[in-house]
């Protein structure tokens, strides 16, 4: 197995370099420029400053002279916060986004299985119902309005907790965001489990385990649930992606310092650099995590092997 | 034993508690202003700033040779005095002796420096060509002329003197823009590119930055050798960089800022019940307009664009859809603006709507287009509560004329990078002036203006009248050729003007020295906190 | 339509695989879960409201009412919702609304289904190098951020309504090959596709007939997962004006202008958003039944 993960970790090179590519020459087709603004520049200009980013130069030279200044470790200047350069942005983004991220899914993981296992145990009874329908609420409002909801509520209303806003990274500022960020991840992942617990549950080797006589938590636990979490773990890279995208929302409405608004801000205003460091970044979040969640199925299901 | 370790205890608490004391004490004495700002600075360095979000940092932290008043206006900066040639095209200014927060004095050659580093075309500054009306400004910045062609030269240590390529009113007011802020050569020349660093940053300023977190807040600290610093009270000011409305609106409700610089628009009907002490709305030197592509059919035929101008019920949009205080816009320059006086009117201000309705009717009978022959537009926006809100409104107005519009809406970027290329037939755009000017306006529809010359207007009279003004240093004389200049504009209709702006903010009843201003500037060195 | 035909191969599979009673059982089944059958009626009703919306209300879609701008709910008027912040009218607004967020939620599903389903059976399937190679290539496509590619496509192609459920479709399909892919694997260890194997049945056969049918349920659990996904990415790309365009709408778009004004005008954010959050859960109760239903061992 440990090849195996050799393996993998030496395709994610050849990989990030389609990535870097696609995505480089995507958003240079896009049409709208870093200095596109309400003020049309001159002419004059507009030469200079595209001079002064090499802008100016044909695309697969500004590809290439990119290329190279990755290898070395560079992610160049940003074009709108022009004080910092993207690797400075990120470094300062990224914990917050990564404390963010790893504490919902924790969250929804913890909760989510926890609904998941109880529903299916009572399939079909009013328990099943009603805690499938309060996970579900995750996943029927969307999060732009969850997020202002509990920041008025909590914030406002009640007093209990700042509205938004990071502090210097208290506990404080932080429950809000996770919560927001959780939720509709809880109703993902209890869905998940509850649709493969009733699964095992069914299964031969469950009802061979119960006619043992062993005992139902017993059963549960060391044996159903193992099973019935193959589709979560399968789940959790889709699941860190989409937490990863939900967090650009929840980071904005909550004044979160992540990357996750930057690579919307970066969009939309063509910051090309701060956007395809993002990216990099997230693209390689991405692979780290699917090969650990490979690897964490075959450590949960003997029977896949890996060569 | 015992006894000893509670007697411990009781100490280091006494001394805890004492030291608590202190640190609160010392606290109460610092007064720090809480600013919840609609954007991230994009730097703090003057020269590489296109947004007001950056201005209002750096504002606080550079003295101009002229700078913002408490109430927007220019007053004297680094610059004590200055005399102006009889032609009005020579400046000579004065330094004020002053020191840089390093304890360097500012000197004429820190403005010579600044200006031709602004200039310089590697800078690639996107707000150099404000400067391009010193002589040999335009020059430098193309590449035509090295930096010594500017007309900017220090005489001595204090003395300044500049040349302009015409008389130009609204050379002083300019001066107070970060575009002609200067910069410390030494620092610059030390540290380069990161001279603006907290641990580097020298400032002439009444604040110097600390800390800057981006996406978090930047913390500018007074600086002790201001020239004012005497008359300066608030010890600090935290920038909060808030993008989403929303969320700023509901911190300063919940009392975590004192300033909140933009409000959530669609929540005004909230605020002026709830937060009435806290809510300022001002006029603000800008006029939302939509822009016709007169270059193209349909829009060469001046009586369409008349027509749909007229139609637009700009009180309705004003006073039902917008609901935040704006003015309707019938003349492309602000009523208020410096120099000026009362701006030429579209003739149709004041005409009854069902009127004026009518009256366009008549003109797009006239130019061909009728209910058989109805015209068939695209209307583009860029996304925005408002942009949408007000394009929905004006997609019915002209259909009561026969106009059947698409709307069509895209991301800023997209959008501005159409208008610049041409490719739209009507658009939706805004103006805000740079500097308090009636030719900050009207600029616009001057063809030799190039791309931001959205509407492609291209006037003979209108030209010749807008070139004749900029040779004129008689203020009255000025203001009458800009006038009959924006006469022919409005006649014309290359665009239509909507509203004019406001500014609308938030600001709690406990800042003291707040005071409402067209350019909407509130430096920091004028306010104070009750306590 | 590429939907349907994969879904009935699949079911009729399933028939032949597990016997001729196994469909009328399952439906038979399904129609005996209430929340499942009530949830099947409310969409039904929903369904029927935003076809026959017009028909419903006095006011057109696109009117504006000057007088009456983000007015409450009133029934003299017959603005049952209320009005928006141009004066026109939320009852049918929610409805027209309707229509589109259910169009682009199904239609782009049923993409994401097709592309999905068949990409990660038959990477799963066949294992080894293929399989890695599939994989690598939905990595690819999954760290890269998709707003661009919609951007692209609207930008190339032109603003089209199709091409947002193609989008949306081509971007959600990644996480349904996984879950495939995934199930693929712990089901193809499985004794009677080892059987079958042996008794050298074509692959494509077998993973038509015998590995799709038997990852079934998590990719109904998905699918039904998938369509507010889809009707969510929607609002969030219309919130980005890369949607719908005025004067229609969706109930992404109207719960996104809810949202702003919730505390004062919540009829704004109210209906739209009971109406988007009644079909999300009738959509899950749905999947929940279907699953339930489908599920072979469960008899």
């Amino acid at each position: 197995m440990l090849s195996y993960a050799l393996k993998r970790l030496v395709t994610v090179v050849p990989t990030l370099l389609v990535i870097i590519t696609v995505a480089f020459f995507m958003m240079r087709l896009a049409p709208g420029g870093p200095f596109d603004s309400d003020r049309a520049l001159p002419p004059e200009i507009e030469k200079n400053i595209k001079a002064a980013y090499d802008l100016d130069k044909p695309l697969v030279e500004q590809y290439l002279l990119y290329m190279g200044r990755i290898l070395q470790g560079d992610f160049g200047p940003s074009l709108k916060i022009r004080d910092f350069s993207v690797g400075e942005l990120i470094a300062s983004g990224a914990p917050a986004s990564m404390e963010l991220g790893i504490a919902a899914i924790a969250l929804a993981l913890v909760i989510g299985v926890s609904f998941g296992t109880l529903a299916a145990l009572r399939q079909n009874s009013g328990t099943d119902f009603s805690v499938m329908s309060i996970s579900m609420i995750g996943i029927a409002v969307p999060n732009f309005v969850m997020a202002p909801l509990l920041s008025l509520v909590l914030g406002i209303y009640l007093d209990l907790l700042p509205t938004s806003g990071w502090g210097t990274g208290e506990l404080r500022y932080k429950v809000l965001p996770v919560i927001a960020l959780a939720l509709p991840q809880i109703a993902y992942v209890a869905r998940l489990t509850r649709g493969s617990m009733v699964e095992v549950l069914h299964s031969n080797f469950v009802r061979t385990a119960r006619a043992k006589g062993l005992r139902e938590r017993l059963v549960v636990v060391r044996h159903a649930l193992k099973g019935a979490l193959m589709p979560v773990v399968s789940y959790l890279g889709p699941a860190t992606a989409a937490v990863m995208t939900g967090s650009v929302v929840i980071e904005t409405i909550f004044g979160v310092p992540g990357i996750g608004t930057y690579f919307v801000n970066a969009a939309l205003n063509r910051d090309y650099p701060l956007v395809m460091g993002v990216i990099i970044v997230y693209a390689v979040l991405i692979m780290l995590l699917n090969l650990a969640v490979d690897l964490l199925y075959a450590v949960l299901d003997p029977k896949v092997r890996y060569s | 034993m015992l006894l000893t370790t509670l007697k411990h205890a009781a100490k280091h608490a006494a001394l805890g508690v004492g030291l608590a004391l202190a640190i609160s004490g010392a606290a109460q004495a610092e007064k720090v202003l809480r600013v919840g700002n609609d954007g991230e600075p994009q730097s703090m360095d003057p020269h590489y700033i296109s947004t007001v979000q950056t201005s209002r940092l750096t504002d606080d932290m550079f003295l101009g040779l002229l700078t913002y008043g408490q109430d927007g206006k220019p007053i004297a900066g680094a610059a004590e005095s200055w005399t102006i040639s009889e032609d009005g095209k020579t400046y000579t200014f004065k330094l004020r002796d002053h020191v840089w927060s390093d304890g360097t004095p500012v000197t004429a050659e820190d403005f010579v420096y600044a200006w031709r580093r602004i200039l310089a075309p590697e800078t690639g500054a996107e707000y150099a060509s404000l400067l391009y009306i010193i002589k040999g400004a335009e020059e430098v910045n193309g590449g035509k002329a090295g930096p010594e062609a500017l007309a900017a030269e220090a005489i001595d240590d204090r003395t300044l003197k500049v040349e302009l390529t015409s008389p130009a009113p609204y050379f002083l007011a300019q001066l107070a823009h970060q575009t002609a802020f200067p910069v410390p050569k030494h620092a610059v020349e030390e540290f380069g590119r990161d001279w603006t660093k907290p641990e580097n940053i020298v400032v002439n300023g009444a604040y110097k930055l600390v800390s800057w977190t981006p996406k978090v807040e930047a913390t500018l600290v007074k600086n002790d050798k201001f020239y004012d610093a005497d008359n300066v009270a608030i010890d600090k000011v935290i920038y909060y960089a808030m993008e989403e409305r929303t969320a700023m609106q509901q911190r300063f409700r919940a009392g975590e800022l004192d300033v909140a610089r933009d409000i959530a628009s669609e929540q005004i009907d909230w605020l002026r019940e709830n937060m009435a002490d806290s809510l300022r709305i001002a006029p603000y030197a800008g006029t939302y307009y939509y822009v016709f592509r007169c270059d193209k059919e349909p829009f060469t035929d001046a009586r369409i664009r008349k027509a749909m101008s007229m139609a637009i019920n700009r009180e309705a949009i004003v006073d039902k859809v917008l609901r935040t205080g704006m003015l309707p816009a019938y003349s492309f320059v602000p009523p208020g603006t410096a120099n000026y006086g009362e701006p030429a009117y579209a003739d149709f201000k004041g005409m009854p709507y069902g009127e004026a309705v009518e009256k366009a009717k008549a003109l797009m009978a006239d130019a061909g287009y009728g209910p058989d022959n109805p015209l068939k537009i695209t209307l583009r926006y860029n996304n925005a509560e408002d942009h949408k809100r007000i394009a929905v409104a004006v997609q019915a107005m002209w259909k009561q004329i026969g106009v059947q519009t698409e709307l069509f809406n895209t991301d800023g970027k997209i959008h501005y990078a159409d208008l610049k290329q041409g490719s739209f037939q009507v658009a939706r755009a805004g103006w805000i002036a740079d500097y308090n000017d009636p030719q900050n306006f009207l600029f616009l529809m001057e063809s030799k203006s190039g791309p931001i010359n959205y509407s492609k207007f291209n006037n003979e009279e209108y030209d010749g009248l807008m070139a004749e003004a900029e040779a004129v240093s008689d203020l009255d004389q000025r203001a009458t050729i800009l006038r009959e200049a924006e006469e022919v504009a409005m006649e014309g209709q290359p665009v239509a003007p909507i509203y004019y702006y406001v500014s609308k903010q938030l600001v709690s009843p406990t800042v003291v020295g707040w005071v409402d201003n067209v350019p909407d500037k509130h430096p920091t060195r004028f306010l104070d906190l009750k306590q | 339509m590429i939907h349907t035909t994969a879904g009935s191969d699949g079911l009729a599979a399933i028939e032949e695989y597990e016997g001729r009673s196994l469909w009328q059982s399952a439906l038979a089944r399904l129609l005996r879960n209430k929340a499942a059958v009530a949830s099947m009626v409310v969409l039904g009703i929903i369904a029927l409201l935003a076809v026959f919306a017009p028909l419903l209300s006095p006011h057109a879609y696109d009117e504006i009412y000057w007088e009456r701008i983000q007015a409450p709910p009133d029934f003299e008027h017959g603005h049952w919702f209320g009005t928006d912040g141009n004066g026109r009218d939320m009852f049918v607004r929610v409805l027209y609304g309707a229509r589109v967020s259910l169009a682009v939620g199904l239609l782009a599903t049923a993409v994401s289904l097709v592309i999905g389903v068949t990409y990660g059976a038959i990477a799963g399937f066949l294992g080894g190098r293929i399989d890695n190679l599939m994989m690598r290539i939905v990595d690819v496509l999954y760290s890269l951020p998709f707003m661009f590619f919609v951007i692209m496509l609207m930008v190339v192609f032109g603003r089209n309504i199709f091409l947002i459920f193609v989008a949306l479709g081509a971007v959600e399909w990644l996480t349904m090959a996984r879950i495939v892919r995934g199930q693929t694997i712990a089901v193809k260890r499985k004794e009677f596709i080892e059987a079958a194997q042996a008794g050298g049945v074509s692959n494509t056969k077998i993973i038509f007939r015998h590995v799709i049918p038997n990852v079934l349920g998590p990719v109904i659990v998905y699918m039904t997962l998938t369509i507010p996904q889809v009707i969510l990415t929607e609002s969030f790309l219309s919130f980005l004006g890369l949607g719908v365009q005025e004067p229609l709408t969706s109930w992404g778009v109207l719960i996104s202008e809810g949202a702003k004004v919730m505390e004062f005008a919540p009829w704004m954010l109210v209906f739209p958003a009971v109406f988007l959050a009644t079909t999300l859960f009738a959509f899950n109760f749905i999947g929940d039944g279907l699953r339930d239903a489908l599920d072979p061992k469960d008899r």
